[in-house]
């Protein structure tokens, strides 16, 4: 599969919403944020107001460094727009985020290999994808 | 407070179609539900409850105006969807309403036809922003637990294709199995790959059809004509990602689910002597077998190796229909069957090639949604009487 190539495709524009709306702003600025509680320290992916370790409500925005390595991954061979990587990385901060491998030849992913993150633009505000470092 | 032989599976029926354009999606209720009260030897009319799931058109209220049930005496009704394994965790709920005498006859339906219509979008949750654009699918999904339980505990694909010789072995006896040809291991890990490390052949059959069942009281049951089956353990568990921490693919809320209902039914793995797995794909039941008990986590490479899954060769016959590897699965929900080919075990009523001799204890298990991002898990343990 190393002819399997990241095809340049249309991805959807994510809706938002008052919970989430701030991760998406940060987005437009290129920045990959996570969301941390006070109460317990524990980092979370996706982001909620109410953590999901506690449930205590002081949560507050934190920057990633978008930097992580891959847990696993599933190249999908074939599909209306061509074959695809789906996994996810372990970020440096501690959450887990579900992704797709980007801008790589999919067929020379590892698991424990060394990711970052890097948007791609939709028609609204751009989706976190992650590339090999 | 217990379930424990509070309730009895008196009537069991399995579409025999495996493509269906000549038919509705509500017909398919019907002609299943008519096949299990018609097994029990009841009529619509004996009916006060009924439970349905995600594939039932419009939900519980249209089936139950459509399917003509007798609206004076229907009393308890339970639409819970969990996926796959939604009517295991059904006759779970159907046995705590009976021993709390909120019903006496609960029907519970599975059909559909993902073959010959257009099947419903999954509704989004909390994370659709978030995950939606990156495409998990069943394949993948299943995909990247193979791919992590390979890496942690070097399970191979040749151990995984034994699930599906071994499924391939007992479809050849079932004469409405959609695959009824014997595979080899090497036919497996030859199929083309469709989403890495998971073949065409570690998935299971897409196909239309259904299956229904009746949960009754004991003194109902005792009255009926039907060998006795009950109900002595249930346990239902889910499980996520849950804000990322701690990601750990390679189990499945059956380690939960599993527990619970070895607990209630006061059995362990090693007396079981006949096990419906869920086979959407052959990861799906090698985490299963070592969630359950079955073998230690990390060995169900070795456990499902060398035919041990094949009745009358190996030491845990499963799914002895074919499973939803080669015989069906109805509208992408393995749960229903898995169920009814117990009862056929424990009844004595499974083809003579594949029966397990003097079947008294069975488990069920199943899975619903996606096993590597989030879902439910339901098991449940049967006995003759």
């Amino acid at each position: 599969m190393s002819e399997a190539k990241t095809q340049e495709k249309k991805y959807p524009a994510p809706q938002g919403n008052p919970e989430t709306q701030a991760f998406w702003d940060a987005a437009k600025q290129g920045k990959f944020m996570i969301k941390r509680c006070t109460a317990c320290g524990e980092a979370h992916y996706f982001p909620r107001s109410i953590c999901p370790f506690c449930f205590s409500d002081k949560t507050v925005w934190e920057g990633s460094s978008g930097e992580g390595e891959i847990y696993t991954f599933s190249l999908m061979r074939k599909s209306p727009t061509g074959p695809y990587a789906i996994g996810y990385v372990k970020l440096k901060e501690g959450p887990a985020v579900q992704t797709n491998f980007v801008d790589c030849d999919l067929g020379a992913l590892k698991i424990g290999q060394k990711v970052k993150v890097v948007f791609k633009p939709t028609d609204g505000a751009p989706l976190p994808f992650f590339t090999p470092v | 407070m217990t379930i424990k032989g509070q309730a009895y599976i008196a009537g069991i029926f399995e579409h025999p179609t495996r493509h269906a354009p000549d038919k509705s999606t509500a017909q398919l209720h019907a002609e299943v539900a008519k096949g299990a009260i018609e097994d029990a030897g009841l009529t619509i009319d004996d009916v006060d409850g009924y439970f349905c799931a995600g594939d039932a058109p419009g939900g519980a209220w249209p089936m139950v105006d459509y399917l003509g049930f007798n609206t004076k005496k229907l009393r308890h009704i339970d639409s819970t969807e969990t996926g796959g394994c939604s009517y295991i965790i059904h006759i779970g709920h159907a046995a705590e309403a009976i021993a709390a005498g909120k019903c006496s006859i609960a029907l519970v339906t599975l059909a559909g036809k993902p073959r010959t219509s257009v099947m419903p979008p999954r509704a989004a949750g909390a994370e659709v922003d978030f995950e939606a654009a990156y495409g998990a699918t069943t394949h993948n999904a299943y995909g990247m637990c193979a791919m992590r339980h390979m890496h942690d505990y070097g399970t191979t694909s040749e151990q995984l294709a034994w699930i599906k010789v071994a499924a391939s072995h007992h479809a050849q006896y079932n004469p409405h199995a959609m695959l009824k040809d014997v595979v080899t291991v090497e036919d497996v890990v030859n199929s083309p790959m469709i989403s890495d490390p998971l073949h065409r052949m570690d998935c299971c059959v897409v196909t239309d059809g259904g299956g229904a069942l009746i949960v009754t009281t004991p003194e109902i049951a005792k009255s009926l004509k039907k060998p006795l089956v009950r109900l002595i353990g249930h346990g239902e568990a889910m499980k996520g990602p849950r804000g990322g921490k701690d990601l750990d693919l390679t189990y499945s809320a059956g380690v939960w689910s599993g527990p619970r209902a070895f607990e209630e039914a006061g059995v362990t793995p090693k007396d079981i002597k006949y096990a419906s797995i869920y086979d959407s794909f052959t990861i799906t039941v090698l985490m299963q077998l070592e969630d359950l008990g079955f073998c230690k986590k990390g060995e169900g490479g070795k456990f499902v190796a060398d035919g041990n899954l094949i009745s009358g060769v190996g030491k845990l016959p499963f799914n002895t229909d074919g499973g939803g590897l080669c015989s069906n699965h109805p509208v992408n929900r393995g749960g229903m069957t898995k169920i009814l080919e117990a009862v056929r075990q424990l009844r004595g009523e499974a083809h003579p090639k594949v029966q397990v001799p003097n079947c008294d204890l069975a488990l069920v298990h199943g899975t619903g949604g996606l096993l590597g991002v989030r879902h439910a898990a339901s098991t449940a343990v049967l006995e003759r009487v």
